[in-house]
């Protein structure tokens, strides 16, 4: 049994890159492998031109990881967590980084409390910060936003935004497809340990889902007509049918193909 | 280095935040031990001559504190890390195997040392003890704590779940120092039983401790140190293959 074979792939630098699957796919799997916590079987990976086994200390220097499940050390405040993630990666004297990262991740006034004390979204906060502490170039998030709310993950994705804008390579899974579709410029697909589609997220949605537009037409009279289009045109001439008809239109919904379709085709799954 | 330094301190840091539980307690239970026994087997107990056998207790209670919590903090240490998940924070950062070792053991040795003050300082009161050979004391001391931190490693690594770093103990370390002649001289003994502590290496520690206080032991210093010096290298070398094979910390 593989988790994951004959996966290859290459993110470039600065690129908000994205990682999908359903569960079981091996996301979490690939990225264990790239952050040094599995061995591959077979195969290499490297970060920023650092072999994962090889130059593992040159590998992990460049990357920074939050892990999907929500753990914390309960000895210790967010203060002192952020301290020894800094001291683990050779930094001393980090304060002023670590001040600003708890700012940006609302964190300010949680610094002095001790991590049992925090609700989950704010150990997830903290999980982010103690990924940021070194300033990776490379970036990982799995799953960061299972389970959070929507404030917090707002406040979130506009920070890792930020990080992706100041030249931070992202790498993301996520279970939401709307915020893969909103962030990620470029997306790989896994199903079963092997990748189902590599491409731009923009490539995949045109060439998976440009016939699955639809169109529902709410009519005065109550009645509803749904619209399989292909274009704007073919819209136009749809309903231009339909007032023939008698139809007097009342509302129109446009169902916009996105990349939950794309999932659900490649994935072979129906909603 | 920082690394080293970092994972260190946070060990430390760790068990200090909980003294109450990892040294208070520990001493706590010591001189109950010996309120006990030196009441209860001081007329029955023969041991080296001219010596009381509260006064022969003490070193031995104190090793043994020393190696119970020396193993003790590297296993629960781990074994909680490895249960909560949060052991990722130490395999995510570039720490070598090397230095992982060096901050778990050493600070297992902070931890059996300060229990082992703590139990000294309490009972040194009950008796008259005098340290014969300080320094043959503080080697015992060190390597025993140290062998045992790089026991407690080897098998937080290598338990799942908190039962079997209980079974690992209760069923190895707890009967191995209780019969290691913390409470008796082994010359005491049935021959048979005799050549039974003779296998048993923390007999050696208690014994080689011992003999920094009184500068009289069962077997002669330089062999129970040899003794420990190899057990070390064995149990340090054991460590060091799991870490840097990654053995049930990195799949």
């Amino acid at each position: 049994m593989h988790a994951l074979a004959g996966v290859s792939l290459e993110v470039e630098q600065g690129e908000f890159f994205g990682l999908l699957g359903p569960n079981g796919a091996g996301k979490t799997t690939l990225i264990s492998i790239i952050a040094g916590l599995a061995r591959p079987t077979r195969g290499t990976v490297s970060v920023l031109g650092a072999d994962v086994t090889a130059d593992y200390r040159q590998a992990r220097r460049m990357l920074g990881v939050v892990p999907q499940e929500l753990v914390f050390d309960p000895f210790f405040t967010v203060r002192e967590t952020l301290r020894i993630q800094s001291g683990y990666f050779g930094i001393r004297g980090n304060d002023a980084w670590i001040d600003e990262v708890m700012h940006h991740l609302d964190l300010d006034g949680k610094a002095d409390a001790n991590m049992r004390s925090l609700s989950g979204g704010m150990k997830r906060r903290v999980l982010v910060a103690q990924a940021l502490v070194h300033k990776p170039p490379v970036i990982v998030l799995d799953e960061p936003t299972a389970g959070v709310d929507v404030e917090l993950r707002q406040g979130l994705w506009q920070f890792v935004s930020r990080l992706n804008r100041d030249g931070h390579t992202i790498v993301l899974t996520t279970h939401y497809l709307e915020e893969a579709e909103l962030y990620c410029n470029r997306i790989a697909l896994l199903k079963a340990g092997r990748i189902a589609a590599l491409d731009s997220t923009r490539n995949l949605l045109a060439s998976f889902s440009g016939s699955r537009t639809t169109a529902r037409v709410m009519a005065r009279d109550g009645s509803q007509h749904v619209l399989q289009i292909e274009g704007y045109e073919q819209l136009e001439r749809e309903l231009a049918r339909l007032r023939l008809q008698g139809v007097e239109i009342a509302d129109i919904e446009l169902e916009r193909p996105d990349l939950e379709d794309v999932f659900l085709r490649l994935t072979g799954r129906t909603p | 280095m920082t690394s080293f330094w970092t994972l260190f301190y946070k060990e430390i840091l760790r068990f200090w935040k909980v003294a109450f539980q990892t040294v208070a307690g520990p001493v706590l239970t010591a001189v109950l031990f010996l309120l006990i026994f030196a009441q209860a087997l001081s007329d029955h107990v023969r041991v080296y001559e001219g010596v009381r056998y509260a006064t022969f207790l003490v070193p031995g209670l104190v090793m043994m504190s020393i190696l119970q919590n020396a193993f003790a903090n590297s296993s629960s240490s781990l074994i909680q890390s490895k249960v909560t998940g949060n052991i990722v924070f130490v395999l995510l950062p570039p720490i070598s195997y090397l230095e992982f070792f060096a901050a778990y053991v050493l600070a297992s040795v902070v931890r059996g040392l300060v229990v082992g003050l703590g139990v000294l300082a309490v009972t040194v009161w009950f008796v008259d003890l005098r340290l014969a050979l300080p320094l043959w004391t503080l080697a015992f001391a060190v390597l025993g704590a140290a062998l045992l931190g790089a026991l407690g490693l080897v098998a937080g690594i290598w338990a799942d779940k908190f039962d079997q770093i209980a079974a690992f103990q209760n069923f190895v370390v707890m009967p191995l120092t209780f019969l290691s002649g913390v409470f008796y001289s082994v010359h005491s003994l049935p021959p048979v039983w005799q050549a039974l502590s003779h296998a048993n290496p923390f007999f050696y520690m208690i014994d080689g401790f011992r003999y920094g206080f009184f500068g009289a032991s069962d077997v002669a210093p330089a062999i129970s140190l040899a003794v420990m010096v190899v057990s070390l290298a064995i149990v340090s070398a054991g460590a060091l293959w799991m870490l840097a094979s990654g053995y049930k910390l990195r799949h």
